[in-house]
């Protein structure tokens, strides 16, 4: 694979809004469409007497879907300049939707937020840029769509820019993690093509601007975790006494002499080697799959968790959370899950919610219980202490799930306080 | 000497997640066609477990209809990594009645395969079968998970999926369930042919351009071959060929190519317009071919 930088992306906005045009566009705009693909969504256009290409067409990939014209799961899109990739998780933006756009931004670093130039900021705009602001997404573009039928007006664009920045108030973002983009996905304006009809805006236009964004820069950057998936034990002649822990680097980096400490156990050793397949390297950055060995034998199973020894993490048999609600079974005061904390797993008993969370930054109430779409705050109580960071800190040991013990499905996920 | 290791996040992506499936699973199993992304898959399980074996065996579910190039290059791929290989042949499932072989200009066996897998996930208690789909292939795929849970009939509930959030797999399933697992979800075709190449991965023969008995219908190649129906006015010709997908020779259809080397491949799939199921017969059959064999437990 050539050495491209990946931009991953999550997209909010509804049916309305022209979520799927967009996406169609850039992916015609990128000639990610092929022929074949081009093809069916012409025949189907004029199937249903368009006069333009029905770029929806292109995304809607389930036959419910594309009966009632609405998209009902999280959809992955892939598209790539001569420069990037990109992965687009392309999530519905109904209210009763919040779980997918939840899951679509947690593997996204960027979240685009749609709006309908004709309606301005409204509601749902207020709940996605709820959840990219809860799951701390490194940037949102905001892309004032339909311009062509406001007659490319900067006065609408900046009305809405405003309306939009009073909210961006009550979040965590800087302003410099939120860029404003008109456009037109239907007629291509702004999308990789610069605009004359909008000649009053200066910026980029949105491929542009998703193409200068450094994946560095998207990303948290602090201490070293390394949650240790596999020991790695080859038992052959070549590698009698090798040991090895394999799994993934979050966080920061992690150099060979590195005095490491081992959690739960709290030993200590030096990173011996850090090897990738058959190769050596002396310090591996984030997000790296490595295998390790350490100096001293260290009796270490999948679970454990490596870190500096200057840099050890929270561990608390207790801990406040927020929890999105992702399952239709309702979370309840009293009730024992699996928790799954990266590749750890520990019981888990919720003792108490504290508050349902409105999802559009209004305030919060208190509650029984968190149904489907809900979002709030709870105390969990844990069988075994986990090793953790507030999610603001490091995203992927700060967050976690919850799994059902009677029907294995995933039920909530957590950020920690 | 320092030397800094910059992961490649689609790979360093599969193997977190091949690592999960060791971990996670008592009986996982390769699911392997001879194609490019299984091959793929494999030197990516190399990579996750190195210096250790691969700690799981491949499957190939055998349709009697495979390339020849496929087999031998599928053998001599299992010896040299010294790896476990279990065949179970759609003959099989045929001769005892399971199925019935399909008749006609569009005979294929590439639907009954469904049954010869089911069977042999049945005979050795397979709980994770890993696979090389990509969700950029099919739209169907594009809503496929990680892990993706089956139940006892090999049933894809696509309603009713788990959400995954972050990189955290939820692998815990009942009793006679289990769970495909797709690796290099996230992969394009072209990244899978730029791995190959970076990495100097080999691939069989006929992934390159080279001479071929073949006929046209439906705008398709077709390999004239015994196993392939061929209606009497439709002409063999011998014309200079590749192909872009590998299945069984009655749903895989070639491209005309003069692409020998896999820099020629690589540059001619950057410039392809077509997608690569655009070459899959069995994908013609509906708009929602896909999506309708999936429910029933295709891989």
């Amino acid at each position: 694979m050539e050495n491209r930088k990946l931009i991953k992306i999550a997209t909010a906005g509804s049916v309305d809004d022209g979520k799927s045009t967009l996406i169609g566009r850039l992916l015609y705009d990128t000639k990610s469409l092929t022929t074949d693909k081009l093809e069916a969504i012409e025949k189907t256009s004029k199937q249903r007497g368009f006069d333009y290409l029905d770029f929806s067409l292109a995304t809607d990939g389930l036959v419910a879907e594309r009966e009632q014209g609405i998209t009902i799961d999280v959809a992955h899109i892939y598209f790539n300049t001569d420069k990037t990739n990109f992965i687009v998780a392309d999530t519905p933006g109904h209210v009763e939707y919040t779980r997918n756009m939840v899951t679509g931004a947690s593997t996204s670093q960027v979240a685009i937020i749609l709006i309908d130039a004709r309606k301005g900021v409204i509601e749902q705009t207020y709940r996605h840029f709820f959840i990219s602001n809860l799951l701390r997404m490194g940037h949102v573009v905001v892309a004032i769509n339909k311009m062509d039928l406001v007659d490319y007006d900067e006065d609408v664009f900046l009305k809405i820019k405003e309306d939009f920045e009073a909210l961006a108030e009550k979040s965590n973002f800087k302003p410099e993690q939120i860029t404003f983009i008109p456009i037109s996905a239907l007629k291509g304006e702004n999308i990789a093509k610069k605009s004359d009809l909008m000649s009053w805006y200066l910026g980029n236009t949105l491929l542009d601007h998703l193409e200068v964004l450094e994946p560095a820069d998207l990303e948290e950057n602090g201490p070293a975790r390394f949650p240790v998936q596999y020991v790695i034990r080859p038992k052959t002649e070549a590698f009698h006494d090798f040991r090895g822990f394999s799994g993934t680097l979050y966080g920061g980096n992690l150099k060979v002499g590195d005095e490491v400490t081992i959690l739960p156990s709290f030993t200590t050793s030096k990173i011996k080697s850090i090897q990738f397949f058959d190769k050596e390297y002396t310090e591996a950055t984030p997000g790296a799959a490595i295998t390790i060995t350490l100096e001293d034998e260290v009796n270490i199973s999948r679970g454990d968790m490596m870190v500096k020894s200057a840099e050890v993490p929270n561990s608390e048999k207790s801990i406040t959370a927020t929890i999105c609600q992702v399952n239709n079974k309702p979370l309840r005061p009293g009730q024992k899950y699996t928790l799954q904390h990266g590749v750890n797993r520990v019981l888990a008993k919720v003792e108490s919610i504290k508050t349902r969370i409105y999802a559009d930054f209004s305030g919060e109430e208190p509650t029984e219980q968190l149904k489907l779409n809900d979002i709030g705050k709870v105390n969990l109580r844990l069988s075994k202490a986990i090793h953790f960071d507030p999610y603001e800190i490091n995203k992927s040991n700060g967050s976690f799930i919850l799994i059902d013990e009677g029907s294995f499905d995933t039920v909530s996920v957590g950020f920690i306080e | 000497m320092s030397n800094l290791l910059i992961p490649n996040p689609k790979e360093a992506e599969s193997i977190h997640i091949l690592r999960e499936v060791a971990a996670q699973f008592e009986r996982p199993v390769l699911l392997f066609s001879g194609g490019k992304d299984s091959i793929t898959l494999v030197r990516l399980a190399q990579k996750a477990f190195y210096p250790a074996r691969i700690p799981f065996p491949l499957l190939h579910i055998d349709t009697g209809h495979n390339f020849p190039e496929t087999i031998e290059f599928r053998d001599q791929l299992v010896e040299e990594l010294g790896l476990e290989l279990i065949v179970r042949n759609v003959q099989d499932s045929i001769d005892q009645g399971k199925v019935t072989e399909e008749r006609g200009r569009y005979a294929s066996r590439n639907t009954l395969q469904t049954t010869t897998l089911l069977d042999a996930i049945e005979e050795f208690k397979f709980d994770a079968c890993i696979g090389g789909a990509r969700r950029d292939e099919e739209k169907a795929r594009a809503k496929e998970r990680v892990f993706s849970v089956r139940d006892d009939f090999g049933q894809w509930d696509e309603k009713n999926q788990r959400p995954e959030l972050f990189n955290m797999l939820n692998g815990k399933i009942e009793q006679g369930q289990n769970v495909r697992v797709f690796p290099i979800s996230n992969w394009t075709e072209l990244d899978v042919w730029e791995y190959i190449k970076t990495e100097n991965i080999e691939i069989p023969s006929i992934y390159f351009a080279h001479k071929r008995e073949v006929f046209f219908r439906d705008g398709m190649i077709w390999t004239a071959n015994e196993h392939v129906f061929r209606e009497e006015h439709e002409q063999v010709e011998e014309k200079m060929v590749r192909f872009r997908t590998v299945g069984d020779m009655t749903c895989t259809a070639a491209v005309l190519s003069e692409a020998r080397t896999l820099d020629a491949v690589v540059d001619e799939i950057r410039a392809s317009t077509i997608s690569e199921r655009g070459a899959r017969i069995d994908d013609k059959r509906s708009e929602a071919a896909m999506e309708k064999r999936k429910k029933v437990g295709y891989f």
